[in-house]
């Protein structure tokens, strides 16, 4: 019954906002935590988002073709990938950390884009609470068919 | 004159069939809200409504004694991709809000359609009963 599939959407939809906020909260917590090497600092983390569907997220005949494959079942987080963005390096030499050119090196992360990121991601774990919830309603409404 | 249930209960079997597909697409679309990409799809109800009306006219001036089953040629949605108003710069086309609206939409549009289809079994409860 495809109401119940919208559960399992709108589930997909919540597993995947979490994750992003996980990944938020990761940068954010290390937005500061410097290191004295490039390779040893801190990079930040994005969750990559994809269409759950048969024959791929970009296959469009495949999702064209009948209703039975066409419905999707959520969204999928492929995986973690780390920024590349340049890091920031910044003349501290009394830090204990700092290289012996005086320099350490700041994470990558961006705390403005971080902080759109996790607006953004809470609004969409709150749609798909509410799309769970009216997928609950319209279940129970039609239990009750001729009653 | 038989009793034939899907005459008795109408388009409204089918309405509400369609509605809880289609609130399984608007579901999706919403998901799919931040997936890179992603292009926002929907059924065309009105569409599908006039080809189910077709058959159902059709069923009625055939002959009386042929039998026939509209439920299965006319029973897939097709899917339409929707235009954005605003496309995003990843390539997604969903406009949450308004795949909002459209969800909160349906789920009223599935209950009118429950309600009529509740109103027609109460009747061929009464009409069983025969008090």
């Amino acid at each position: 019954m495809s109401l119940f599939n919208v559960l399992n959407i709108a589930g997909s939809g919540m597993t995947a906002q979490t994750i992003r906020l996980n990944a938020t909260a990761s940068n954010v917590a290390n937005a500061d935590s410097v290191a004295s090497s490039v390779d040893k600092t801190y990079r930040s983390r994005q969750p990559v988002f994809a269409v759950q569907a048969q024959g791929g997220a970009d296959d469009i005949s495949s999702t064209l073709d009948g209703y039975s494959d066409t419905n999707g079942s959520g969204v999928n987080v492929l995986g973690i990938v780390e920024s590349n963005a340049p890091f920031q390096r910044r003349y501290q030499p009394d830090h204990p950390l700092a290289d012996e050119e005086g320099y350490v090196t700041y994470p990558n992360v961006n705390i403005v884009e971080e902080m759109a990121n996790m607006m953004s991601a809470s609004r969409s774990f709150e749609t798909n609470v509410e799309v769970a919830n009216s997928a609950k309603q319209m279940v129970q409404r039609i239990l009750t068919l001729g009653q | 004159m038989a009793i034939n249930f899907s005459n008795a209960l109408g388009i409204h079997e089918r309405a509400l069939n369609l509605r809880s597909q289609r609130s399984e697409v608007l579901a999706n679309n919403i998901a799919n809200a931040d997936t890179p990409g992603y292009k926002a799809k929907d059924i065309d109800f009105k569409e599908i409504l006039r080809n189910t009306n077709e058959s159902m006219e059709n069923m009625r001036t055939t002959n009386a004694s042929h039998i026939s089953d509209d439920y299965d040629e006319s029973g897939n949605a097709e899917l339409k991709f929707k235009n954005p108003l605003q496309p995003s710069v990843d390539g997604n086309t969903v406009e949450v809000h308004e795949e909002k609206a459209e969800f909160l939409k349906n789920a009223l549009q599935f209950q009118a359609s429950f309600r009529f289809l509740n109103e027609k079994v109460k009747g061929i409860k009464a009409a069983l009963r025969s008090e």
